[in-house]
């Protein structure tokens, strides 16, 4: 937002149409190129107009740090190379760790002792809760940072991407970059083998609930037809994690305490996995482990609920040779997220202001449209979602299907459940249940007491 | 003068061994009298020994410890028994002997992330190695991630393949230690290759037994990364935690719970319990030697 907060100043010091330019450039800031306005270059009136907050604008060399873990996807989408020929004062160093789980281990140990955070850290749903309620006081809060950028940036993005990195008085911590609005992906022609429905328009009626998804399970399990060893879901976490966020509420009251046991999404999520699960619609094979990889390609499953990060991972596993024999449909019993990340710029940062504006342009639709295009990440940005470069796209690989209509409808509709500092360890717990009641035969009800036992002990209870 | 210029040269080693290695151990031992989450690891609480007391009666603790006791069994004894037997035969003259030497050593160079995955591969249910063997045998479809007992023995053969061949070189070491004249007599005394072994080499190798009994039991005790691994990077070591080991427990404890004052606790168990298990290691060890030097 920097650069971009300084040439609007440099076009309302210049052009002296003040209201006009303010509100001709922020709506224009949205799907079109920032290239168009960034070619001028600081003004004095920039250096007067600039706000008291922020240092005063110039062109000293800077040098950005971004911690990121996996794969943004920003350096390999060439945003890093775009930004520092638009501001060629900045260097950017990106710092990437390959699991999440250590990232954040790391960053949390990190902010405690004040030292070695990076001007900008990527941070993921699994954490984003325990930002807002351990961290709030260490990250930058963007409705001040942004200035009078904020209430455009806040309305570019989906409402519950934004409410999920804000606290609960009003401080937003992070600005979102992928989301992972879920979809179920299936293998048509194992569909077809079994005399179920292949098409997805048929698909989406017929499972437009999970009652009609489990009862196309159990017709594709006693079909004499489906080819051998083949099961109808990949595991019961497929139904668990995407229904779990269907309710009310997921694993938390509303301001974010731990309260599974009597969570309308939980009791929902579990009566339909647990029966997916006793009545041998779905395989037990552990999600990203070895043997579900390997699945698919070999049609060990026909179905699996896929956030829309997951098509990128089908690919990879499955190959070119399954080209065209995935499909992608709606996702039962209406709109569910699984992942998504924002990009936080701790208060340690020494050069807050360039590392709120990296942040920012990072995030801008434009970007998200591009990370989309070159990424297949899909965004949390509203504006760039409805960019027909990514609301008409569609997927060669998943046999021709309307990714970006099917995604952009579960994003759009999506209402944000409540999150929580646990949320992550609880579903672990559950999911983990419920992969024994398919591999051990345990009972449901033992299961669940065991999913109690375990969430239990992560929350400290 | 002399021996002050002594303490010049060793202080190097004891002022790091006194930051890297001593305070993280008092520091741990303090954290783990206290309540503390890493979410915020500077806000700590005293509960005094509480965190002991839940550990003993915790059943995610208990079946940690017993888990690591079976899995510790089933690793270290057919290790070493292995290791002893193959140190023998490299003892004799052979042809390539040099190359079988440094064939042994591989798999402790290998790294233990390597080596899991490609084991994952071989245990897998559907696919894999293992259970196409099994299957000549007439075993078909043994599930060897979710079955507590095979996950268990799985997860053994991993470590005694590592360690098979570092153990085997220390005996190797120890063997050649031992002087060829006590078998020139033991032959003229008409002892045959066994007796040899049991008679002059095993009294001979007590001091390299007893300290690869105890480096392995200290590496059982804190087995950790074979199991997380082989778990598919999960902390849980199974659904029903069948293969969760106390390092994992104090790992998922910490780090996935954010329990900090729990995990330090589990820490300093883990320690206390390999300090009583050397012990018992080293009275063992010496009753079995006596009676067999006797």
């Amino acid at each position: 937002m920097f650069m971009a907060r300084k040439q609007r100043q440099a076009l309302v010091g210049a052009a002296v149409v003040a209201a006009v330019a303010i509100a001709g450039c922020s709506s224009s800031k949205g799907t079109s190129s920032p290239k168009a306005s960034d070619t001028g270059t600081a003004s004095s009136a920039a250096t007067q107009a600039s706000s008291p907050a922020s240092p005063s604008v110039d062109n000293t060399p800077v040098t950005l740090t971004i911690g990121l873990f996996g794969t943004f996807g920003f350096k390999e989408a060439g945003l890093y190379d775009e930004y520092m020929k638009l501001h060629p004062n900045v260097t950017i160093k990106e710092d990437d760790v390959e699991q999440s789980a250590d990232y954040w281990t790391a960053l949390q140990t990190k902010l405690a002792a004040g030292s070695g955070v990076d001007d900008i850290q990527g941070i993921e749903i699994g954490f984003v809760a325990d930002v807002v309620a351990n961290h709030a006081d260490q990250f930058v809060d963007f409705n001040k940072a942004l200035g009078a950028d904020a209430a455009n940036v806040k309305s570019s993005f989906y409402d519950w991407k934004w409410q999920m990195a804000s606290t609960s008085d009003g401080k937003t911590l992070g600005l979102g970059t992928d989301a992972g609005p879920e979809a179920m992906c299936y293998r048509p022609d194992l569909f077809k083998a079994a005399g179920l429905p292949s098409d997805r328009d048929t698909l989406a009626q017929d499972w437009s609930t999970w009652d009609g998804f489990i009862k196309l399970g159990q017709q594709y399990m006693s079909s004499p037809t489906k080819p051998k060893g083949s099961t109808f879901l990949d595991n019961p976490a497929s139904i668990f994690s995407a229904a779990v966020y269907q309710g009310k509420e997921a694993y938390d009251t509303p301001d974010g305490k731990p309260d599974y046991k009597n969570s309308d999404g939980v009791k929902t999520a579990w009566s339909f996995a647990s029966q997916a699960a006793a009545d041998g619609i779905s395989a037990g094979l552990a999600q990203f482990g070895p043997d579900w990889n390997k699945a698919f390609a070999n049609g060990a499953f026909a179905a699996i609920s896929c956030p829309a990060w997951m098509l990128g991972y089908i690919t990879g596993q499955a190959g070119d040779a399954y080209k065209g024999k995935w499909d992608v449909a709606p996702l039962p019993g209406g709109a569910a997220n699984w992942g998504g990340s924002w990009l936080g710029v701790p208060t340690a940062s020494k050069h807050q202001a360039a590392a709120v504006a990296l942040a920012e342009w990072l995030t801008a639709p434009a970007q998200q449209v591009k990370m989309f295009t070159s990424q297949a990440h899909f965004p949390s940005s509203k504006t760039a979602a409805e960019d027909p470069a990514v609301a008409s796209a569609t997927s060669d690989y998943f046999n021709g299907a309307p990714i970006g209509k099917i995604f952009g409808d579960s994003a759009s509709k999506l209402q944000m459940t409540p999150i929580g500092p646990f949320d992550t360890q609880i579903q672990q717990a559950i999911t983990n249940a419920l992969g024994t009641i398919v591999t051990n035969k345990v009972k449901p009800d033992a299961a669940w007491n065991a999913a109690v036992a375990a969430a239990d002990q992560a929350i400290g209870g | 003068m002399g021996s002050r210029a002594a303490y010049v040269y060793v202080a190097p080693f004891f002022i790091i061994f006194a930051a890297m290695g001593l305070y993280p151990f008092l520091y741990t031992a303090w954290v783990s009298l206290h309540k503390v989450s890493l979410a915020k690891p500077n806000a700590m609480s005293w509960v005094g020994f509480a965190n002991y007391s839940h550990l003993w009666s915790n059943h995610f603790f208990l079946n940690a410890l017993k888990n690591t006791f079976t899995i510790g069994v089933i690793s270290t004894v057919p290790q070493l028994l292995i290791a002893l037997g193959v140190a023998h035969m490299l003892n004799y003259t052979m042809r390539w002997r040099t190359f079988f030497r440094v064939a042994l050593i591989l798999p402790y160079a290998t790294s233990v992330a390597a080596a899991t995955l490609v084991f994952s591969q071989i245990y897998s249910q559907q696919y894999g190695l293992a259970n196409w063997v099994t299957g000549l045998f007439g075993v078909h479809n043994i599930d060897w991630l979710n079955n507590k007992w095979a996950s268990q023995t799985a997860i053994s053969t991993i470590v005694t393949w590592r360690w098979v061949g570092y153990n085997a070189l220390i005996y190797l070491a120890g063997m050649q230690a031992i002087p060829g004249d006590l078998y020139e007599s033991a032959v003229i005394d008409g002892a045959s290759r066994w007796q040899q072994f049991r008679f002059v080499t095993l009294p001979g190798l007590r001091p390299t037994i007893l300290f690869t009994v105890i480096i392995s039991t200290i590496g059982a005790t804190q087995l950790f990364a074979e199991p997380l691994l082989y778990g598919s990077g999960k902390p849980n070591g199974g659904g029903l935690n069948q293969f969760q080991t106390l390092g994992l427990l104090m790992y998922q404890q910490g780090w996935a719970n954010r329990n900090l004052g729990l995990a330090a606790t589990t820490a300093w168990t883990i320690f206390l319990l390999i300090v009583v298990l050397v012990l018992v290691n080293v009275f063992v060890m010496r009753r079995i030697t006596r009676e067999s030097k006797g």
